[in-house]
């Protein structure tokens, strides 16, 4: 594989091959923006992978209570599914579960796509009977009483079908501590990225995975190519001086929001430069035939 | 876009019947084909051309010049466009509107807005009894649409009104939302007794006291996020009625003679 060398930056010549998703947006405001941010923190909780969660879901960013619905702080939160049925129940779910329990918290939708997903109209049967409708300025909400005054919800939010998943960095370097510190300044500058999602932990999954396994039960397993532990036990992909491997998957409501993180990753990677950070970055694929959308590192770099 | 003026020359003899003047229906036509359209309400022919100087201009605006109490059915089912009344307009200004935006800049009949599904009506003056409510013999009056008052209102506004915001800056009469359905009433200054008189859901917000039903049942002051909105809409056409519905608010559930799941804000 030719190298590309950035900053001392060793770039694959590789792509990230990503798939389409359903994706929608929420708005989420509370008195406070710490609130806002618990009960987008909690509703995003337990969605780093569709594999096992349901979905992916994070926070986009906080929005200014200047820029909110309701004038009072809030936070916009992805969610993504490989279906619309799967997303439809993830979200009732989990702003049942999490955005309704959340002191002071409102939801809003945060995308107008040309179809909806229930949100209020899911919720509204919480209320017993006393949930309040009202029709205004375009829009339709549902009041619900609750224990602290009254949780207030759009009714519907919208979907897109033109949201991509599987954006992804392999950062590579020589020591856990840098190669942490790649995937730190890879995240923030993604986080400034509108429109995409880090689902995993803070950003980073460590525990990248292939398709399929020796196990017949298993549909995903450590990718045992990457696993610095196994360089001399299997066809590894590492170099000699690579010792830890971190991953960055990204979630987007449009290929370009993909591709824009994507850039955005790559370029903190190589500011950071070799001797603080990676040595290396990679990125995952399956050959090409499985996902339509490829994002080349060559075409990302800044 | 120049509009198309009809300004009334003398008082008419009789009630007219405007209701074949919207926009929709005037689009294409030629001044002779518009100044012979009957508005007549008796057996007497009466047309445009007999009452009104015609002149042509874009359909899609209407101006009436020189208003009367006498012209009716103003804007009736107007879907699209704009219709403005410059001076007073009869009964049933904007019934069964459903889109376009109807202006009159003086004083209304009653049945102003009734059975209104969509669009937007402004009275600059004081308007007559029912408005957007239901005709005898309807089980819903206006559902949808936006309604605002600048001057004062008769009795029963919003009777049987079942989707929908009807704002009144000025004073409103009596059974304000009587038999309410659904939908939002804001009465900025004070109300006649007996708001929401056998509401059975709905939101009436008073600025000022009223005598209450007892069948209203204090709930204590709420600060709720839906009335900020409401605020923040309501602030694009009336700045007195957004700062009724800021101020500190006092919940009565209501009318507990009925469903009871209706609501009545008192400003405190």
């Amino acid at each position: 594989m030719r190298k590309l060398i950035a900053n001392g930056v060793r770039i694959d010549d590789t792509f990230a091959e990503a798939f389409g998703m359903r994706a929608t947006a929420l708005i989420v405001t509370a008195d406070s923006a710490a609130w806002a941010r618990q009960a987008a923190a909690t509703m995003t909780g337990f969605a780093t992978s569709v594999i096992g969660c349901g979905c992916e879901a994070g926070i986009d960013r906080e929005i200014d209570e200047k820029q909110t619905p309701d004038r009072r702080p809030g936070v916009r939160v992805l969610l993504f599914a490989v279906s619309t049925g799967e997303l439809q129940k993830q979200l009732a779910a989990r702003v049942g579960q999490c955005v309704l329990t959340s002191p002071g918290s409102a939801c809003y939708a945060g995308l107008d796509g040309e179809e909806s997903l229930k949100l209020g109209n899911a919720l509204r049967y919480f209320g017993d009977g006393w949930q309040i409708s009202k029709r205004f300025g375009g829009k339709h909400y549902w009041r619900i009483p609750v224990l602290d005054g009254e949780f207030l919800c759009e009714a519907t939010t919208g979907l897109t079908k033109q949201a991509v998943g599987g954006g992804n960095l392999l950062i590579m370097g020589e020591s856990a501590r840098t190669t942490l510190a790649a995937a730190e300044a890879a995240v923030k500058a993604i986080a400034r990225v509108p429109d995409a999602i880090t689902p995993f932990p803070g950003g980073i999954a460590r525990s990248g995975s292939k398709v399929g396994s020796k196990y017949k039960n298993v549909k995903a397993s450590t990718n045992d190519a990457y696993c610095p532990t196994l360089k001399g036990a299997v066809k590894s992909a590492l170099d000699a001086d690579v010792a830890s491997v971190l991953e960055i998957v990204i979630d987007g409501l449009t290929p370009k929001a993909v591709a824009d993180a994507m850039a955005a990753g790559l370029a903190a990677i190589v500011k950071l430069g070799s001797r603080r950070g990676a040595v290396r970055v990679g990125s995952g694929n399956y050959g090409g035939k499985l996902g339509p959308h490829h994002f080349h590192l060559k075409d990302l770099l800044p | 876009m120049k509009p198309l003026v009809l300004a009334l020359k003398e008082r008419p003899p009789e009630r007219l019947n405007l209701s074949p003047l919207l926009p929709h229906l005037l689009a294409g036509k030629t001044a002779d084909e518009i100044a012979r359209i009957g508005v007549q309400t008796t057996r007497r022919p009466i047309t445009v051309g007999d009452l009104f100087r015609v002149r042509m201009g874009d359909a899609r605006g209407i101006h009436i010049e020189d208003g009367c109490d006498r012209l009716d059915w103003i804007g009736h089912g107007m879907a699209s466009g704009e219709i403005v009344v410059d001076g007073d307009a009869g009964s049933q200004a904007g019934r069964l509107m459903t889109g376009g935006r109807l202006t009159i800049t003086g004083n209304t009949g009653p049945w102003a807005a009734s059975g209104m599904r969509g669009g937007e009506i402004e009275i600059r003056g004081a308007t007559g009894d029912r408005l957007g409510g239901s005709l005898p013999g309807e089980m819903v009056g206006m559902r949808g649409g936006f309604v605002i008052v600048r001057g004062d209102a008769g009795e029963r506004i919003g009777d049987r009104l079942r989707r929908g915001t009807i704002v009144v800056e000025g004073r409103a009469g009596a059974w304000a939302g009587s038999r309410m359905v659904a939908g939002t009433i804001v009465l900025a200054k004070p109300a006649g007794p007996l708001p929401g008189y056998l509401m059975r859901r709905g939101t009436i917000v008073l600025g000022s006291a009223a005598t209450l039903s007892p069948t209203f049942m204090d709930c204590g002051k709420q600060d709720l996020v839906a009335l900020r909105l409401l605020a923040m809409f309501v602030a694009r056409y009336s700045a007195p009625a957004s700062k009724v519905l800021r101020r500190s608010l006092r919940r009565f559930a209501g009318d507990m003679a009925v469903l009871g799941k209706g609501e009545i804000f008192l400003a405190c």
